[in-house]
């Protein structure tokens, strides 16, 4: 049952001799404050130039020059516009539909803006294909405003004007035009009809055009296989809501997975609904995020996966192929498929093995099975990178054989593996242009920068997935002297067409098929229902040059689908024996990229940079993930001290010869043995702020665009600090917060005996903890009273939430040092628990059967033997936020009555009135009141966006920016609640449910915070606050909160 | 929380009512400015007299429809139209006809391709006259009457009043008199006083009658008061709480800017405006509706009439002996339009905009601090308050000042005392029957409804 689990956070909490995370436990500081120390030194305080007159001087004298500062009044200037634009109303939001395509995260979202500044990502729900905004694009809108932008061209680090520019590229392109160099067109996915079309125009213009789509994190493998079995560059795209058993082999795909954007679909189909809901089986190696929501998840080191999958096809082809794996893989894939057998077309299969083989063979799986999930005839076209095309290039260009480099969205001298020869080969190019937002690695070898628009001052169209398009629009005009790469193309090329007109040509003549325009824009999407022709086809068809090269593999369809696929089932059949054949090597790495970080393009923004990793909780940095088993061999450790903080060992990670030095080591629980994780995208340092230059650049061992490495590892000296906050906010030993079941319990049994109402003694009965109460009740029949609901099945650990909570609340950002000291801000944080997964049931028998010294039941056999619940702990994630406490533990204890009870449910807290004594934070029994240790804006400790005017624009008016010294903590988003309700009012009309929105709810795209008004019978909260799955935090301490989850369902059926 | 009364308003008033008496004993010469403007064009009346039009009716209809385009004498978004008839004649040889096709239908004509009306379209940056279809030609006449001779304005009844009507006169100077004459009377009696004790010591001195002096010195009373440590003291409790009082009183209007009137770079009158022209204050506020703030109208409100309003007139009587005073005379506010007209980049001679804008940098008046959220429009169109409930009397401010405390006292004072309207809005009837019931009463306050609660203003 749920409750015998025991839920850790650390391993170190493993170890019952530690005693700092002991106490830490228990106490706030694990050390007394040496007050002693301080004042019994009677030398030094003598000593001290100040002695306690001047101290008393100093104290009266600022303070009488702070009262005579009071008293006069600032001038406040109040500027109106000359000419007001239509629609803006000064204090009321606008909101657009547009897209962001930055080459790695593709979504349709919604922009909030103030008085014409955008200052918040909302997911567009009206999207029904890459509607949700994850951290990474909830954290974009702050790009717009970072300090560090380009704000105008530059040639050779010189600022120079557009027009120089210009002529010089226009002079170059007419004297390449038939002559023997190439001029080559580097740029990011871009996806976009409309930029392939002025792409295929631009090269029949210059004739000899090379344009090479390059992905810094790549799919190549499973675009080459997919291309391969269906003609088209593309991914296949999977619904996993309409999977039932779900196997990966490496595949994480609720974070970037060939592009990302599945947790939605995953999420919906992991809430159980009449007793049903998917079961989600993960062989990987890292510990990654999809790992973590896995049913069965089965550490297993790369070159295993791949034997793995070719057993498991030939199982469910009824052949067998050769390949050795331990007994317990084995029996898993036994059980794996013969759940398949059952449920075909409900099965389906995914792979993130960057190899042509594995991607191949999950195809023609997925293909057998007729997977429901498995959509090859509508791909996505989210990566387009060809890893081939950019090595050719990058030897064209050593060779002398490029005239003109162009390159837009890229950034190859910090993201190509070897960028020496890059370096090297752009010195033979005659021109070589750069499109981007900020100064890079890339910038300091090009000739020119030119400064690049931010997506949200840019036009732009994308198809994220054949048939769903969706429109980018500019929400603010540029802020610098800046221009888009298709603004140039176009001016290059002699068209006196804006970028705009160009797109809506496009979409008239190829997308729309009479659709109405502006309803797209306002939409934001347009999906085509009928017709099957492509979209993509028709723009490559309509221009003849373009023809030659890109449709040279296409014939006609149906001929063509035949003849592959009679090819295909050999090469399926050499693929299975060639991945049943791999050799496993000593140490295998597997490259990833971060939740918050992704392929580092966001590098500059404090606000991803302080996100806690949702597995291992660790800020502003990356490191190398080993298993402890590696650790122990190795003599890697971490270590916990004394303030709280992690420190972990350095060590030089070498591939083929290559060498990255002193990566930060973390022991990972769950790694499988044998292989090591590192994340990609950290490490940038050109052009940052010192800050931001954190982690280590990994992209030198992602050789061949390859995400697993074969590895050595090598301790060095020095221990890293890491702000790792999994220790922080201590629940005083209050342990038992999360709640988890299985299917079949669940199914089976009554809720009292999964969802246990914690029983008090009250005049020496045992009651049920709810019942008693300290306190007379408020009426909170009368009007609205908030509720917020949060499924553990349906939530992620994303992290969408935290950022959004981050960009709506004003929160600070405070930087490495001080997110060490456990002082990190965030309102709204995700807790990560580790718990063993089979509940230590066959250790008991082994403990109970202890018998002799040797053999199987002796204590140096099989007893020695004991689980190790580090090696593979199940895992599971709690967003907690302040759970708005009908009788809430702070609001007694505040000596200023700052933090009060509205009888709207929320938790009201009066920065004003605050004085910092800090009673509520201590009496909260669920951490989750911060304090404001220092001022973090307009400071240049804290030299983050908050520091400058141009950061300070993402700042949402409708909330304070909070002052030294106060507490802060979630509000229920009450300015959103309180405007839901003015707009009511003023419409004169109730509310309607799903009006009440939070922040988190709104980012929530998976469904698992639900906010609205339990008053309200007719609201989902309401219906969820019924649920047998809904339980309280710490329901015992009495707290009554207005935050309530939905008990943990695992789906452990075997058969 | 306390209220200070504001020592500057009790001076202010003072003055003003000094002000009030001198301009009841100065007489008062206006000048009729529109009597002057009109007189040029009396001679020429005897001209259009051969026009059938009745110029006091085609005075009206211009008003109505073509004074927000065209002045008699001045170029505007169209043409200056006094004489217009005659001039067309004389300079393009149009006849009368040919004004009524372009006034009934200009659009028409211009497409039609009409020479004159396609010169006069391109010449008024292609802006297309309102075709009047439902004026008559008799109609026509009327207005063309008016514009070859406008008629005597006799004494206008709209316009500005300014002064408060005479309530109280020869009141200053009567109570001169008597406080003069008090004054003497009281002078008088001193004299009297010591004259007698004058005479009486002199009788007394030639009568031989000594004056018996105190033989035994008397303490003096500051030492007996001193000495008296009881007195000492309650006194110097008093003083403490009496000096207590003040520095509280004092402290309190720390912050507090009530009566803040300051000097804005345009002089804006909200009596002029809001007071003689009565002009909604959400005409120009208009995002008091809908958001929290209430806005500073943009320039280019203020050019929506102020594009046709380009000089100040007054009212008939003319400016007032305060204004005058003041140094507010006609010129002082046709300045100030001019000021406008610089800021927004209005070319008054070619009636176009230059595009050279300078945003006017108002002085914010109403600061409240960021901690407290404050909502107009929960205000002003969800509870139908008034404007001048918390802005005071704007429509005779001549210059805006802070009327309210703005203090979270006076916020909370009026929310306990203020029923809700809940008449006609769906939103509350489930809240109000519920709230009416629990608290046994028909009409519930903006506190009841949980108006008092921290988080609803500071957050």
């Amino acid at each position: 049952m749920a409750s015998n689990k025991v839920y850790w956070k650390n391993e170190a909490e493993l170890n019952p001799n530690d005693s700092i995370v002991e106490a830490l436990k228990q106490n706030e500081f694990v050390e007394d404050i040496p007050v002693d120390e301080f004042l019994g030194d009677k030398e030094g305080l003598s000593s001290s130039n100040t002695n306690r007159r001047d101290f008393l001087k100093y104290v009266g004298f600022s303070t009488a020059a702070a009262t005579l500062a009071a008293c006069e009044g600032p001038v406040v200037k109040s500027i109106p516009y000359v000419v007001q634009p239509d629609r803006i109303v000064p204090g009321v939001a606008n909101y657009y539909a547009t897209t962001i395509a930055n080459g790695f995260d593709f979504a349709s979202i919604l922009i909030k803006t103030r008085e014409g500044r955008p200052i918040k990502v909302e997911n567009n729900t009206d999207a029904k294909i890459g509607g949700n905004a994850n951290a990474r694009v909830q954290a974009s809108v702050l790009g717009l405003y970072d300090s560090t932008r380009l704000q105008g061209p530059i040639a050779n680090g010189e600022p120079v004007e557009w027009d120089v520019l210009d002529a010089s590229v226009k002079a170059k392109l007419g004297s390449l035009q038939g002559g023997g160099k190439q001029v080559a067109l580097l740029t990011q996915t871009y996806a976009s009809p409309s930029t392939k079309r002025l792409v295929a125009e631009f090269k029949q213009k210059y004739g000899n055009v090379n344009h090479v789509t390059y992905d810094a994190i790549a799919e190549d493998a499973a675009l080459t296989a997919f291309e391969a079995r269906y003609g088209e560059r593309a991914l296949a795209d999977y619904d996993f809501e309409k999977a039932d058993i779900i196997v990966s082999f490496g595949a994480d795909f609720l974070s970037d997975w060939q592009g990302g954007g599945y947790d939605g679909g995953y999420s919906r189909g992991r809430v159980p609904t009449n007793g049903k809901m998917s079961r989600h089986v993960q062989f990987e190696a890292n510990m990654s995020l999809t790992g973590a929501n896995a049913d069965k998840r089965v550490p297993l080191a790369p070159s295993m996966q791949m034997v793995a999958l070719a057993k498991l096809y030939a199982k469910l082809n009824g052949t067998s192929v050769g390949g050795e794996l331990s007994a317990d893989v084995e029996k898993t894939i036994d059980a794996v498929v013969a759940q398949i057998r059952k449920n075909k077309t409900g099965a389906v299969v995914v792979s993130g093995i960057d190899d042509v083989n594995a991607q191949a063979v999950v195809l023609a799986i997925n293909e057998m099975l007729g997977s429901k999930a498995f959509d090859a005839m509508a791909p996505r076209y989210v990566r387009q990178g060809n890893a081939k095309a950019v090595n050719d290039l990058i030897a064209d260009m050593k060779a002398g054989k490029v005239g003109a480099l162009i390159m837009d969205g890229v950034n190859p001298m910090y993201t190509l593996p070897n960028a020496a020869d890059f370096a090297e080969g752009i010195k033979n190019v005659d021109l070589s242009v750069l499109y981007a937002t900020n100064y890079n690695e890339t910038s300091e070898v090009a000739q020119y920068t030119a400064a690049a628009n931010h997506y949200l001052e840019s036009w732009g169209d994308t198809e994220i997935k054949k048939g769903h398009f969706s429109l980018m629009q500019p929400t603010i005009r540029e802020l610098f002297d800046t221009r888009q790469f298709q603004s140039s193309l176009l001016g290059w090329m002699g068209s006196d067409k804006t970028y705009y007109d160009y797109i809506k040509e496009t979409w008239n003549t190829f997308v729309l098929q009479g659709g109405d325009w502006n309803k797209a824009l306002h939409d934001g999407v347009f999906a085509v229902t009928s017709g099957t022709a492509s979209v993509n086809d028709m723009i490559v068809m309509a221009d003849p040059a373009a023809i030659v090269d890109e449709v040279d593999t296409e014939q006609n369809d149906e001929e063509a689908g035949e003849e592959t696929s009679t090819a295909e089932v050999i090469s399926v059949d050499s693929a299975v024996r060639s991945l049943a054949n791999t050799n496993p090597s000593n140490m295998e790495l597997t490259l990833y990229s971060k939740v918050g970080m992704g392929d580092g393009r966001q590098a500059s923004n404090p606000w991803l940079q302080e996100f806690p990793d949702p597995i291992t909780r660790v800020s502003w940095d990356n490191y190398i993930t080993v298993s402890k088993a590696d650790a122990e061999a190795m003599g890697f450790e971490n270590v916990n001290v004394a303030n709280g903080g992690l420190d972990g060992s350095y060590a030089n990670v070498t591939v083929n010869g290559v060498t990255v030095s002193n990566v930060p080591v973390i022991i990972q629980p769950g790694q499988a043995k044998g292989s090591v994780g590192l994340s990609l995208g950290y490490g940038k340092k050109a052009g940052m702020k010192a800050e931001m230059q954190t982690g280590v650049n990994a992209y030198p061992l992602y050789q061949d665009f390859k995400s697993i490495q074969s590895v050595t590892l090598e301790k060095v000296s020095g221990m890293h600090e890491f702000a790792c906050i999994q220790l922080h906010k201590t629940l005083m030993g209050r342990g038992d917060i999360i709640k988890e079941t299985t299917l079949e319990i669940f199914n089976t049994k009554d809720h009292a005996e999964w969802n246990h109402v914690p029983q008090v003694s009250l005049n020496h009965q045992e009651v049920p903890a709810t019942s008693v109460d300290l306190w007379d009740s408020f009426d909170r029949s009368i009007g609205h009273h908030f509720n917020m609901s949060i499924d553990l099945n349906a939530c992620t650990g994303c992290g969408a939430c935290v950022i959004a909570c981050h960009a709506e609340n004003n929160v600070p950002v405070v930087g490495k040092a001080e997110v060490r000291k456990s002082r990190d801000m965030h309102w709204l944080r995700i807790d990560r628990y580790y718990s063993s997964e089979d509940s230590f049931e066959e250790d008991n028998i082994k403990k109970d059967e202890f018998d002799g010294l040797s053999g199987e039941k002796g204590s140096l056999g099989g007893f020695g033997e004991l689980e190790d619940p580090s090696a593979n702990p199940q895992v599971a994630f709690q967003p907690v936020m302040c759970q708005h406490c009908n009788h809430a533990p702070c609001e007694t204890v505040c000596p200023v009555a700052a933090t009060s009870h509205s009888r709207q449910g929320q938790n009201h807290m009066a920065y004003n009135r605050c004085v910092g004594t800090r009673y509520c934070a201590n009496n909260c029994p669920y951490k989750v009141r911060r304090f404001n240790w220092f001022l973090y804006n307009n400071n240049d400790e804290f030299d983050y966006y908050m520091n400058n005017d141009l950061g300070k624009m993402v700042v949402n008016p409708d909330v304070n920016v909070r002052s030294r010294g106060v507490i802060e903590k979630c509000s229920m988003c009450i300015q959103k609640t309180q405007k839901t309700i003015l707009d009511a009012k003023r419409e004169g009309r109730p509310v309607k449910d799903g009006e009440f929105q939070t922040a988190c709810s709104s980012a929530c795209g998976n469904g698992a915070i639900v906010f609205g008004d339990v008053n309200d019978k007719e609201s989902k909260v309401s219906e969820l606050a019924q649920s047998d799955r809904m339980y309280h935090l710490l329901e015992h301490v009495g707290t009554k909160p207005n935050v309530f989850y939905h008990v943990k369902v695992r789906n452990t059926n075997e058969a | 929380m306390r209220k200070v009364p504001y020592r500057q308003q009790i001076t202010k008033s003072i003055g003003f009512s000094f002000l009030v008496s001198l301009f009841f004993t100065v007489s008062v010469f206006a000048q009729e400015e529109t009597a002057e403007a009109a007189e040029p064009e009396a001679t020429e009346a005897v001209e259009a007299e051969a026009g059938s039009g009745d110029p006091a009716k085609g005075k009206s209809l211009f008003q109505q429809n073509c004074a927000a385009c065209h002045a008699l004498n001045r170029k505007m978004t169209g043409p200056a139209l006094a004489n217009v008839e005659s001039r067309l004649e004389e300079e393009e040889g149009l006849d009368k006809e040919w004004l009524y096709a372009w006034i009934k239908n200009s659009p028409g004509m211009i497409k039609a391709g009409d020479p004159y009306a396609v010169k006069i379209y391109n010449e008024y940056n292609q802006a297309a006259m309102t075709a009047f279809p439902t004026l008559s030609n008799t109609d026509i006449d009327d207005i063309l009457a008016y514009t070859a001779a406008p008629p005597e304005t006799p004494k206008e009844t709209t316009g500005v009043v300014v002064g408060p009507p005479g309530t109280a006169p020869t009141g200053g100077i009567s109570n001169n008199i008597i406080l003069g004459a008090l004054a003497l009377v009281f002078a008088l009696l001193v004299f009297m006083l010591y004259s007698v004790n004058k005479t009486l010591r002199r009788v007394m001195a030639a009568n031989g009658v000594e004056l018996e002096e105190d033989a035994k010195k008397r303490i003096p009373l500051w030492k007996a008061f001193a000495q008296n440590q009881f007195l000492v003291l309650v006194s110097v409790i008093f003083l403490l709480l009496g000096s207590a009082y003040f520095a509280y009183g004092w402290m309190m209007q720390v912050g507090v800017d009530q009566g803040y009137a300051p000097i804005q770079p345009i002089h804006y009158s909200h009596k002029i405006h809001a007071g003689a022209n009565k002009i909604e204050c959400k005409y120009c506020h208009s995002s008091a509706r809908v958001s929290k703030h209430s806005g500073i109208p943009s320039l280019n409100v203020c050019m929506n009439c102020h594009k046709s309003i380009y000089e100040y007139k007054g009212g008939p009587e003319g400016p007032s002996q305060e204004d005058l005073a003041n140094g507010y005379t006609n010129e002082f506010y046709t300045n100030e339009i001019k000021k406008l007209y610089k800021a927004v980049g209005w070319d008054e001679e070619n009636q176009k905009y230059t595009g050279e804008s300078q945003p006017v940098e108002w002085v914010r008046i109403h600061n409240l601090p960021d901690f407290a959220y404050f909502n107009h429009s929960q205000h002003v169109s969800v509870a139908g308050i008034e404007c001048q409930t918390c802005h005071g009397p704007v429509e005779e401010m001549e210059i805006m000042y802070q009327y309210s405390s703005l203090t979270m006292g006076w916020c909370i004072n009026c929310h306990r005392e203020t029923n809700v309207k809940v008449e006609g809005n769906e939103y509350y009837a489930k809240i109000h029957a519920e709230l009416s019931k629990k608290y046994g009463v028909e009409t519930l306050t903006a506190a009841q409804m949980g108006g008092l609660e921290c988080g609803k203003c500071h957050y």
